[in-house]
């Protein structure tokens, strides 16, 4: 099993590769087509890739804290089958708090509906996971600014909360 | 380096210091699970900001606000609603994507949504949503996000 994920993750490393070669060559026959281009796209690819650089391994490294000291059990642990808002609250906390892409996120999601959880505290884990991480909001707030991320995570937490409820109801009547 | 920048790598620097002085493995563990993401990032990272620089030193602004620009109605808003959804990008990469597209013009809504569609709802994995969540959990979870997405950028660009 682990090695299969390690078969899949070198296949993709060598996707990103190629697909990197891909890019360069069209940007190459690009800029040869279009050489009165050049300083342009080289100033607009450079000035963003400092203000990625500036920040990257600064993120990573904090992905990294975070993936020895929270693993899945401590997630599985306190996310539970408490209900109202401290669920929810716990629920949001617990989405944003680990890295890692929505898949992985899904069997433990679907861990805590086997332990009892609700169908709210559920759609509000997942999007939590998916749209608020913590570093991902530390990229956002690079390049977007303090009050588009401020903004765009309250409105997430309200919204993906009220959607939980709506879901919890809507299945409970499909039933 | 911007203030952003530097509260952001303060920030961290602070949590990798506590870190350390609470565990010296675990510390190392993370830095060099951090150098591996890193490296295995990179390849990814060069392929953004070579579109991105081809994007916008290549094509005027006009023609990029024209199809997502505050122009473009309902129908751009929708467009990139929609690219949002069926993209697979890491979400730490959308947001260099979308400051550029805000660089050439787009509408801050048709970012907004951009961002949230892409976050929240995933084309590529709602096959593996399904089986281990059931259909209608997934379905209803994926289409609720996308209004949802619309009614966050909507209040966005109402309020910024």
């Amino acid at each position: 099993m682990k090695n299969a994920i390690k078969d899949k993750q070198a296949k993709k490393g060598q996707k990103n590769l190629v697909g990197l070669g891909f890019v360069t060559l069209i940007f190459l026959v690009l800029l040869k087509m279009f050489p009165e281009k050049y300083s342009a796209v080289i100033d607009v690819s450079l000035s963003y890739f400092k203000e990625m650089m500036l920040i990257l391994p600064a993120v990573v490294l904090l992905m990294g804290l975070f993936m020895v000291w929270i693993s899945k059990d401590i997630v599985l642990k306190y996310m539970g089958t408490t209900s109202g808002l401290k669920g929810v609250v716990i629920s949001i906390i617990l989405g944003a708090l680990p890295t890692g892409p929505l898949y992985v996120a899904f069997p433990l999601a679907l861990a805590l509906k086997n332990k009892g959880a609700s169908i709210t505290n559920i759609v509000v884990f997942l999007s939590a996971w998916a749209c608020i991480k913590i570093p991902q909001e530390l990229v956002e707030f690079q390049f977007l600014g303090l009050k588009f991320m401020a903004l765009r995570l309250v409105l997430t937490i309200i919204f993906v909360t009220i959607m939980g409820m709506i879901i919890e109801k809507l299945t409970k009547i499909i039933e | 380096m911007s203030p952003t920048a530097i509260f952001i790598n303060s920030f961290v620097l602070l949590c990798l210091i506590v870190s350390f002085f609470k565990d010296k493995g675990k510390t190392k563990n993370a830095i060099k699970v951090a150098f591996k993401s890193l490296l295995k990032m990179l390849p990814v990272v060069l392929i953004i900001i070579i579109l991105i620089g081809l994007l916008l030193g290549l094509a005027p602004p006009e023609t990029i606000s024209k199809f997502i620009g505050e122009q473009s109605g309902w129908g751009g808003f929708l467009l990139i609603a929609i690219l949002g959804t069926v993209a697979h990008i890491p979400a730490l990469l959308a947001f260099p994507i979308a400051a550029s597209l805000l660089d050439s013009g787009a509408a801050l809504t048709s970012v907004a949504v951009f961002i949230t569609t892409l976050t929240m709802i995933g084309i590529v994995t709602l096959p593996l949503e399904i089986q281990l969540m059931g259909g209608k959990f997934a379905l209803l979870r994926n289409g609720i996000s996308f209004i949802v997405a619309i009614l966050i950028a909507l209040i966005i660009g109402a309020v910024i």
